[in-house]
């Protein structure tokens, strides 16, 4: 299907909502069932309100007088320099591969995605494990030096915050390349023709028409950088860089004021939604920018000789720091430690409890943004779209936090039924979502579903309303349209968001591990089991299964990157837990 | 709430086998810890072997009270277990434990390692010992000298913030005030060569790599290391280091505790404390000393070679119970002096 107006006749609706005019109830199905779903995801932040207002004496005079001041400025200090070396990392090479060819150019395209798969506590172990004076690489330059002790000589310790900024950008760089490579490869191929043609120089076509255009995709993709960032506690605290994160946890486990934490944790989702906000606005430019009518790929320029090579060592390094240089690691300590104890025979049963609790939650994921998307497109007003809204708003939650938030809901909607069942059936349910691993999927569902969410809006915005208007007209109705003329359309966007959210859910460790049934380990919970006794060389088979399996989705995802390189920039903006359809973005071709 | 006695076994084995032939779900134990679970499995194991109740276990970190709290009554948790006095205290104190009343138990655990009515018991210790590097001329050590300006630069430890060392900073203030504990901290800021992170095996890897001279960390991870249990790069970092067992200067040797309690609802509280008594008993007390290298709680268990070749060890007598109450204090002066930035 190719509707050669859907780009100029969504752009002038501007968010892709159909027009309502089509046999729709007055009493909203689709309404309800997405407010179901924004209810679900909104439960736990209310309970962590609710926990927050339980008061905590003292507690904001001693952060502001000891904590506040360092904290926040680390915490800045960090996020500054994530933000500028992803920014850096992430548009150079996807301007190098989007706007030029070398050799080599066509992997290093999907190689750059691959540190995607690593989760960052993972990479900040294996590297100072690397990186230690005892480690291979100095211990290999004191050889080559000549020099006996490392008491002599020794590299700077990684365990600072230059190590972790170091550590952070060189894992979180293919979310701006993703979305920045997208926007070169679709966006302004038109101007840097014309550029070019005006006799403009490589510099002056990048810096002057290359980048201004593909300002919001970088902030975008920036923004995504930095929301990982802040959630993410285990790489910075452990390189020793102690952000905001880090004190809700002092709060809460050393000085057991669980109040006090969640305070902290909702002052932090302030900050966290204007990050969001400038996101937006990012995106609200992008819209701007977005107003060429018949975009072509960019003709990419060869680069010869010794350029070419420099070209493809600039877009190697990356993929070697975020990826190979730690899956090598994970590999070697793999090797070393089948040799010296063997493998646990509880890995197998891992893996599989990890891929079901992940499929099972993607699924659901996927439903549920299916359904709170398709309420806003066929709902009228604000109302659905401030659904949407709150739907996402999981993300912004550090995992822990929102894990501890869950609890309540979860014990409560279980205390709910058990009595009902009880009363009724004369049969006690007892903890069914906490017994039966329900309560994980709920979490992941409800800090995931901003990703599978924002990849259908992305999707829905590029289908005519037309289309919806014609599947109507001919009397099917709001399901029937869904399931038989959008789900079909949207299968790439679909795709995108699954997969993503199935790594995510892979990767996630805080509300597996508090949230999980009894007996039940996933590979991250071994993980975390062996790497907090200090015995990270047994870990690393897990670790090694957790890369490999979230690379099979990576994998897949370059794939689909490949066949519509905006689809999953566009997905994978869609993160940022605000999703502002940018309808103008897709050209018509890339509808179907 | 029900308290059973133990005197009269044979009642008792009677009452297991009724319950037994009432429902074979009897037979098993819930276990919620905070203890890693390659450090118990082997425990857990022997005790399912001896006595055939299968042990359920969940390994948690952070959270665990809080989840014991929120399944509230219809919680499966029989028992309660962590690796520090602090957080278990905490869980008493939360009203997450039940009183126990066993000869056996009381028997076995030494009256200051363990809570008023049975509400806790430990079950296993480990001294906070300093590493140092090999060749430096030093035997002795208190942790009164942790801020002597001679270790400028040269001191590791993981994070202030941690339960040990949290522990650790609260017995120092129960010596000698908040005050003087200030400056001391400020003092082993001073000192840091690294930033306050990692773990205590790093400690003794970064001495290695000469990047400090002394730290503090557990006394068990020396056995693990020097054993070649954690790998043979491990023995490396176990041999760069001798260990000293520091003391307070008026006092002994610093320990912490790993214990447990029976939870206040435990749905299979007879297992609950038949776990207990087993984990004290002299078999479980010797597997803790040789698998974990850790210090049996029993009066003349014996203690792995590799531990008791670093020494005497003479526990500081301050009772854990104060020292759990300046544990909010420490963490705030740990704040306060800025340690881990």
């Amino acid at each position: 299907m190719r509707p050669a107006d859907s780009s100029i006749e969504s752009a002038s609706i501007g968010s892709g909502a159909a027009p309502a005019a089509f046999g729709r109830p007055r009493w909203n199905p689709w309404l309800i069932a997405a407010g179901v779903v924004a209810l679900a995801v909104a439960a736990p932040i209310v309970a962590l309100v609710a926990t927050a207002s339980a008061g905590s004496e003292e507690l904001w005079s001693h952060l502001i007088a000891s904590v506040l001041p360092t904290a926040v400025r680390d915490t800045l200090v960090l996020l500054a320099g994530v933000g500028v070396l992803t920014a850096l990392i992430g548009t150079g090479t996807a301007w190098l591969v989007a706007a030029h060819d070398f050799p080599g150019r066509r992997v290093v395209d999907w190689a750059l995605l691959l540190p995607l798969a690593v989760p960052t506590y993972i990479i900040a172990y294996a590297y100072l494990d690397v990186l230690h004076p005892v480690g291979p690489l100095q211990t290999a330059l004191r050889a080559m030096l000549g020099i006996d002790s490392p008491r002599d000589f020794r590299l700077p310790d990684i365990r600072s915050m230059t190590g972790c900024i170091l550590v952070l950008g060189f894992v979180l760089y293919p979310y701006v390349y993703l979305t920045t490579r997208a926007m070169f490869l679709m966006q302004s191929a038109n101007l840097i023709d014309a550029a070019r043609t005006l006799g403009a120089g490589r510099a002056r076509v990048f810096l002057r028409v290359a980048l201004p255009l593909a300002r919001p995709a970088v902030a975008i993709g920036v923004s995504l950088a930095l929301l990982e960032t802040l959630n993410d506690i285990g790489a910075a605290e452990f390189l020793g860089v102690r952000t905001l994160t880090v004190s809700v946890y002092t709060t809460w486990i050393t000085r057991s004021d669980l109040p006090g934490a969640a305070q902290i944790a909702l002052a932090m989702l302030i900050v966290v939604l204007c990050v969001v906000l400038v996101e937006r606005w990012a995106r609200r430019q992008r819209r701007f920018a977005n107003d060429a009518q018949h975009p072509r790929p960019l003709a990419r320029q060869r680069l010869r000789g010794g350029r070419g090579l420099l070209a493809l060592a600039a877009c190697a390094v990356p993929v070697f720091v975020g990826f190979v240089v730690p899956t090598w690691y994970l590999l070697d300590q793999t090797i070393a430690r089948v040799r010296f104890a063997g493998v646990s025979a509880a890995i197998p049963r891992e893996v599989l409890n990890t891929v079901t609790l992940s499929a099972v939650a993607t699924v659901l994921a996927v439903v549920c943004a299916l359904v709170v998307v398709y309420a806003a497109r066929v709902g009228r007003g604000q109302a659905p779209r401030l659904l949407v809204r709150t739907a996402s708003l999981g993300y912004a939650v550090p995992g822990t936090v929102l894990a501890i938030g869950l609890l309540p809901v979860i014990t409560g909607i279980e205390a709910f039924v058990d009595s009902a069942a009880s009363r009724l059936l004369g049969a006690s349910t007892g903890l069914f979502l906490l017994g039966s691993g329900a309560a994980v999927v709920y979490a992941y569902v409800a800090r995931f579903l901003t990703i599978s969410a924002g990849s259908l809006e992305a999707g829905f915005s590029r289908v005519s309303p037309s289309i919806d208007a014609a599947a109507r007209t001919l009397g099917a109705g709001a399901v029937r349209t869904l399931i038989r003329v959008h789900v079909p359309m949207l299968k790439p966007a679909i795709a995108t968001g699954a997969l993503l959210v199935f790594v995510d859910c892979m990767k996630e460790l805080p509300a597996t591990l508090l949230l999980r049934p009894l007996g039940f380990e996933t590979l991250a919970t071994h993980l975390y089991g062996e790497a907090v006794r200090g015995t990270y060389e047994e870990a690393a088979i897990a670790a090694l299964l957790i890369v490999a399996v979230g690379l099979v989705p990576v994998l897949i995802l370059t794939r689909v990157g490949a066949r519509g390189p905006a689809e999953a920039g566009m997905t994978i903006s869609a993160r940022a837990a605000v999703p502002e359809q940018g309808a103008a973005a897709a050209p018509p071709d890339q509808t179907a | 709430m029900p308290r059973m006695s133990r005197k009269r076994p044979g009642v008792l084995v009677a009452a297991a086998l009724f319950a037994a032939a009432l429902s074979a779900q009897a037979q098993e134990v819930n276990l919620y810890t905070t203890r890693e679970p390659g450090l118990i499995q082997p425990l857990l194991d022997a005790f399912t072997a001896e006595t055939g109740i299968k042990v359920n276990s969940i390994f948690v970190r952070d959270g665990l009270a809080e989840r014991v709290m929120a399944e509230g009554t219809r919680s499966p948790a029989d028992v309660l277990m962590t690796v520090d006095f602090g957080n278990l205290i905490d869980l008493v104190e939360k009203g997450l434990t039940q009183p126990v009343e066993s000869a056996v138990l009381n028997e076995a655990v030494p009256e200051h390692l363990r809570g008023k009515d049975g509400q806790w018991y430990a079950l296993s210790m480990r001294a906070r010992v300093v590493y140092a590097a090999k060749d430096l001329p030093i035997d002795s050590f208190t942790y009164e000298q942790l801020d002597d300006p001679e270790w400028r630069n040269r001191l590791c430890l993981r994070s202030g913030q941690h339960p040990y060392n949290t522990a650790m900073i609260a017995a120092h203030i129960v010596y000698h005030g908040e005050e003087a504990t200030l400056e001391w901290l400020e003092g082993m800021k001073q000192n840091l060569g690294r930033a306050a992170t990692g773990g205590d095996r790093d400690v003794a890897r970064d001495i290695m790599g000469g990047i400090c001279d002394i730290g503090v960390g557990n006394s068990y991870y020396v056995g693990l290391m020097r054993s070649g249990r954690g790998g043979p790069e491990q023995v490396k970092w176990g041999e760069a280091i001798k260990v000293i067992l520091p003391t307070f200067e008026n006092g002994g040797t610093h320990v912490n505790i790993s214990g447990a309690a029976v939870a206040r609802y435990s749905p299979n509280r007879d297992e609950a404390v038949r776990l207990l008594e087993y984990l004290v008993s002299d078999d479980a007390q010797k597997l803790y000393a040789e698998a974990n290298f850790e210090y049996p709680v029993k009066r003349g268990a014996e203690i792995d070679p590799i531990i008791a070749a670093l020494g005497d060890l003479e526990v500081d007598p301050t009772p854990l119970v104060d020292i759990a109450r300046q544990r909010d204090a420490a963490s705030r002066l740990v704040d306060r002096v800025r340690f881990d930035r």
